[in-house]
Formats: structure tokens, sequence, C-alpha cells
């Protein structure tokens, strides 16, 4: 531990990202790194364990087998980068049978100008164990430059359920290249939630998750992409033995800001069912939005469907509301904070309502 | 208020929408407290009258004058209509991606209790997460409309066929709402809300005390007079035979 601490100032960047500070809120566990250094890693439930990846690979010689397992190392320089360098970020495992409700909270902060973050995270939940996590990045208010490179690796055991909450907050400089996969074994379910609202140069974001004999997962990216911000984002689903199902939903946001929209689902095995929905609003022609759902199927009783979306917002859908008296603007942000309000399915209220305010709270560029 | 006492006055209206003409030569004039009907066949221009006084954009007058409160609203958006009193529920409203009818509430100002109170009684509590329109049946969407523009409170309410499509109950329950609306309980000197309505089927009618009835023929009005007279001579002899008496007034 670390006896260095977040300046007073600088909390509120991470409330934003949903990371409680004051203690306030209900918490199971916090990690808190900034940099590259490790802030603060502790716990109040007896049945999961949260360390450092540096500590946990001392601890348990069997958690270097799960690194790198899902992610290749040679996959891109981003993760050559990450396995030359030393294994920060966290690692919980959650207790077979245990179903912590509250959930997890993490954080990364850059705090120094320029500063490359890289960290690989290794995320267990044991068979019918249960656990819901929220991660929040983000950068001191003076950091307008930066790169933060996460590598995530989710094990979802027999029928335990996982759920990962990305809330992103950067800087207009800041390049941010997320690197993750998922194995959901038998029955399990994974959730996975990307939420970038506020202005950033690049991010690049295509988790992957490999579902096994009734499993599901869902990936849900919600972004709302301003002027000089570009955005490769989604998710592909491999749905690889029986009975296993898959969602990817994309709504995409384009103030002027540039998206691609991807989605991948892959039916591979009986009764495999899959479902994508690329939607992009484009407020004006600045923007771009470049959906690519893909669907792929190599066994014949698959079910694959999408449905891709990309427009303005209908002329008549703004009238209509401001005939109830409010200006274009308000109707217009009404609709946009709707359409990024998406309900995920499967996740607990008490994060749905976190999204929620978030969106709520956003400025969305001070446009809207 | 204008200096005669009418709220609403309509002159000369003429009306395009694309390029087709869909009002000619309109004239109306509703005092405060007045309601009246409007009936004519499918097509006739009754939704284009209503919209062009609402300031819906895809209505463009071509000529004549709109006032509201003995001021020219001609040029005014239609939210600025709408804070200055006037009120629409639509026959066919937009279902709208993405904006939650709570959230639309809320926006528009209104306090969350009266909300909830008059969605449960017009039963669309569950109705309130959900985004406006999508999904919904024909009457939820009427109830809709009449829970958002009561909420509202205009002091001009257009009521355009809000009792179409819903099944008896409910137009029992829709039409008290809007009889609460139009404060029908109270004595005619003290009512202060106008409506224009529009009705095919005349239910709504025996709900509220209509002072006015008009003919709407191809954009223009051919016949007005006592609202109960106007639809019996329509249900009798059909609109046709408001274009023969037309031609009839106009020979002689
Ligand atoms: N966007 C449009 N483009 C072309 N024609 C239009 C458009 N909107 C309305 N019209 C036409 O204008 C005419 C008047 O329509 P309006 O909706 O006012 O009729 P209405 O009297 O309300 O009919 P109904 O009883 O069927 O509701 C119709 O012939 C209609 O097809
Ligand atoms: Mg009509």
């Amino acid at each position: 531990m670390n006896s260095e601490t977040i300046p007073e100032g600088e909390k509120k960047r991470l409330e934003k990202v949903g990371y409680d500070t004051s203690g306030k809120l209900s918490r199971s566990a916090s990690f808190l790194m900034s940099d590259n250094r490790t802030l603060l890693s502790e716990k109040k439930e007896k049945k999961l364990e949260i360390l450092s990846t540096e500590l946990a690979v001392e601890k348990y010689p069997w958690v270097k087998d799960l690194m790198f397992k899902l992610v290749s190392k040679d996959k891109d320089d981003y993760t050559r980068l990450a396995a030359s360098s030393p294994p920060r970020g966290f690692f919980l495992r959650v207790l077979p049978g245990a179903k912590i409700n509250i959930p997890v909270q993490s954080c990364f902060f850059i705090k120094t100008k320029r500063l490359s973050q890289v960290v690989h995270n290794i995320i267990v939940a044991e068979p019918e164990s249960e656990v819901h996590i929220i991660t929040g990045c983000t950068t001191a208010s003076y950091v307008k430059q930066g790169s933060h490179i996460g590598i995530t690796e989710f094990y979802v055991r027999e029928n335990a359920t996982l759920t990962y909450t990305m809330l992103h907050d950067w800087a207009p400089e800041v390049v941010v290249y997320p690197r993750s996969s998922a194995l959901v074994e038998k029955n399990g379910v994974f959730i996975s939630n990307y939420i970038a609202l506020t202005r950033v140069k690049e991010i690049n974001s295509y988790p992957e998750a490999h579902v096994k004999d009734g499993g599901i997962a869902r990936f849900y990216s919600i972004i709302y992409a301003q002027d000089e911000s570009f955005f490769d984002i989604g998710a592909a689903t491999f749905l690889e033995e029986k009975g296993a199902r898959g969602e990817i939903i994309n709504r995409v946001v384009s103030s002027g800001g540039r998206v691609v929209s991807r989605g991948h689902i892959l039916g591979a095995a009986k009764d495999t069912k899959g479902h994508m929905e690329c939607s992009g609003l484009l407020l004006n022609k600045k923007g771009m939005i470049h959906a690519i759902p893909e669907l792929k199927g190599i066994f014949p009783e698959t079910e694959l469907s999408h449905e891709a979306a990309v427009g303005k917002i209908a002329d008549e859908e703004i009238n209509y509301l401001m005939t109830r008296g409010i200006d274009k603007d308000t109707a217009v942000s009404l609709i946009v904070r709707g359409f990024l309000d998406t309900k995920i399915k499967g996740l607990p209220p008490q994060l749905q309502k976190l999204i929620a305010g978030i969106i709520e709270k956003s400025s969305l560029g001070g446009r809207i | 208020m204008d200096k005669n006492g009418y709220l609403l006055e309509v002159e000369d209206l003429w009306v395009k929408v694309e390029s087709k003409q869909v009002l000619r030569g309109i004239n109306l004039r509703i005092k405060k407290g007045e309601i009246h009907i409007i009936f004519g066949p499918n097509g006739s221009g009754k939704t284009s009258l209503l919209g062009t006084i609402m300031g819906l954009p895809q209505y463009r007058i071509i000529k004549g004058e709109i006032k509201f409160k003995g001021e020219s609203i001609k040029n005014m958006p239609s939210f600025e209509r709408a804070r200055l009193g006037i009120g629409l529920t639509f026959q066919h409203p937009p279902s709208i991606k993405g904006a939650r009818l709570e959230n639309l509430l809320k926006v528009m100002g209104i306090e969350e209790q009266r909300i909830k109170n008059l969605a449960k009684r017009l039963s669309l509590l569950e109705h309130l997460p959900r985004e406006i329109n999508r999904g919904f049946s024909g009457g939820e969407v009427k109830r809709s409309e009449v829970l958002q523009v009561y909420l509202q409170q205009p002091e001009l309410v257009l009521l355009d066929e809000p009792e179409s499509g819903v099944d008896l109950e409910n137009i029992v329950l829709i039409s008290s709402v809007i009889g609460e609306l139009l404060e029908k309980n109270k004595p005619i000197i003290k009512r202060k809300k106008s409506a224009i309505v529009i009705t095919h089927t005349g239910y709504i009618l025996d709900y509220l005390h209509a002072d006015k009835g008009h003919v709407m023929l191809n954009g223009e009005i051919v016949c007005s007079g006592g609202p109960e007279d106007v639809f019996d001579k329509i249900k009798k002899c059909g609109y046709e035979q408001c274009a023969s008496c037309l031609t009839s007034s106009k020979e002689k």
C-alpha cells in the first residue's frame, strides 16, 4: 500500500466515474490505482479477494497461468507492451457460491501529464458465485494528454454471474486501448458495459467473449462522440457450445466525433442464439458513424440477427416534443439522453441507476 | 385577451403542406370559455387546421392571420405558442425512440405527484418509464396525449379525435378527464378554457358543453351552427348534403 492519496480537488473526477471516495456508498471492495501505483486495495466482504496483480502473482502461482490465456500476448503492440511491463492492475476472485450484490469498485486515475498507464486485471468468478464490478477510468483535471492500456481477462466459471461496468471520462488528448476477453463457462452469465461520454482523442476497444454450454454474454457500449474524438468500439461474441447466447448493443451518438461501431457474433453450435443492435444518431454534419455488424453462422441450428440504423433524429419527433413547450435543444437532449440510457438486461438496479445518473449529469459537451 | 373577448382569431387562412393546398380561407373566432367542434370527412383539412394553429412547421401559411390573445402568433415556433397557452392532442403522434414519457413530463416542469396521480387515473403508471408511444396500443396513445395536455393546462385546448380507436369504457374515462380540463363543472362565465375538438363519432359531445359546430370540406368551413344540430344533420344526410347546402346558399 502507498501513503499517497488523491488530492481533495480531484476526488470529484473519481466520483464522476462511479468511484466513491467518501465511503458513504456501499461497496464490497475498492481498488484504486494512480498512474502506475496502487493506492488502495481493500475489501469489506469476506468471500472475495482483491489484490494488486503484482501481489497476486506472488501469492498464487496459478494466477500466472490465467494471464495472457484469453488475450494473446502478440495480439498487437499494446498487448506486447503490457506483456513486457510489470503486472499492474488488480486481481479479483469471488469464492465459489458467494453472491455479492454490493458492487466492487475500481478506478484507474492518471495524475501525471503524458503518462502511459499500463494495467493487467484478472477477474475470476468461481462456480455459482455472483459479482458486480464498476471500473472508472479518468484523468486529473489538469492532465490533457496520456495513454491507458488495459488488459482484462475474465473467468466466469460454471453458473457464475459477473457484470462489469466500465465508465470512462478522459481528457481531449488521451488515447485508450482496452484489450479484454472473457471465458464464460457452462451456464455462466457475463455482462460488460462500456460508457464513454466525454471528449477523448482515441478509444479503441473490442472485448471478446467465448461462451460455453448454456452461457450468456451481453455487451453494451454507450458512446457520445464529441468533436475531434475517434472511437473504434464494439464487441465480439463466440457462441462455442450448445445453447450459448450472446447480445451486443451499441448505442452511439455523434455530435462531431467519428465512430466505428462494430459487432461480431459467431454461432458455432446447436441452439445458439445471438442478437446485435448497432444504432447511431448523428446530430450534425461533422460526425461519422460507421456501423459494422457481423454475423457468422457455422452451424445450421444457430439463430443470429441484427438491426442497424444510423441517421438523424426525425424532425417529426422533435416537432412533437416542442408542442409541449420545450425548445429544440431540450427536445434533442431528451431524445439523446433517453437513447443512451438503455435498459441493460440483468444489471442490478443500483448500477442501472448509476449509469442513468452519469448520463443525466453529463453536460454532453455543453451542446445540448 | 383581444378587445372583443376573442382568445383565438383565424382570419382568411390559406395553408399548404408540401405542394398541396390544405386550407382555403379559414375564418374562425373563439371566445374565452367556448368549445367549438369541427366535423368533416377524411382529408378535409381538420388536422391541418389544428396543426397550423399549434405551429407545426410542415404547415406553411400562404396567406392570412392567426391571433392568440389579440397578438399574431403566425411566426412563432410551436414551443412558444405552447408557453402562451396552446396545447394539442395529436390524432397520430409519432413514437419517440429514446424519450421516456416521465422525462418529458419532468422537463415540462410538472410536479411528480401530479404526474403520478393523473397517470394512475388514466391507467398509464406503467407507461411513464417507457419511450413515448413506442409500442403503445391505439387507446394508450390517446390516453397518453390527454395526460400530457391535461398536465400542460393550456388555455386553448386542441383535441384531434381524442376518442377515435378508444373502447367505450376508456371513452368515458378520457371524456371525463377532458371535461375536467375544460372546467365543465364550472358555470359558463367562470370557464376560462377554450377548445377546438375534432370528432367523427360525436361520443365526446355528451361530456362537453360545446358551443358551436363547424363543418369542413376541402379546406373550407362550409357550415357553422349549434353543435348538436350540425351533427344531427351530418348523421341524417351525410357530408354530401353539406356540400349541396353550400351550393344552394351560394346560388341564393
Ligand atoms: N405531408 C403531406 N404531404 C402531402 N399531403 C398531405 C400531407 N399532410 C397532409 N396531406 C393531405 O392534406 C389533406 C388534409 O389532411 P388532414 O390530415 O388535415 O385531414 P383530416 O381532415 O384531419 O382527415 P382525417 O379525418 O382523415 O383525419 C389530406 O388530403 C392529406 O392527404
Ligand atoms: Mg385528421
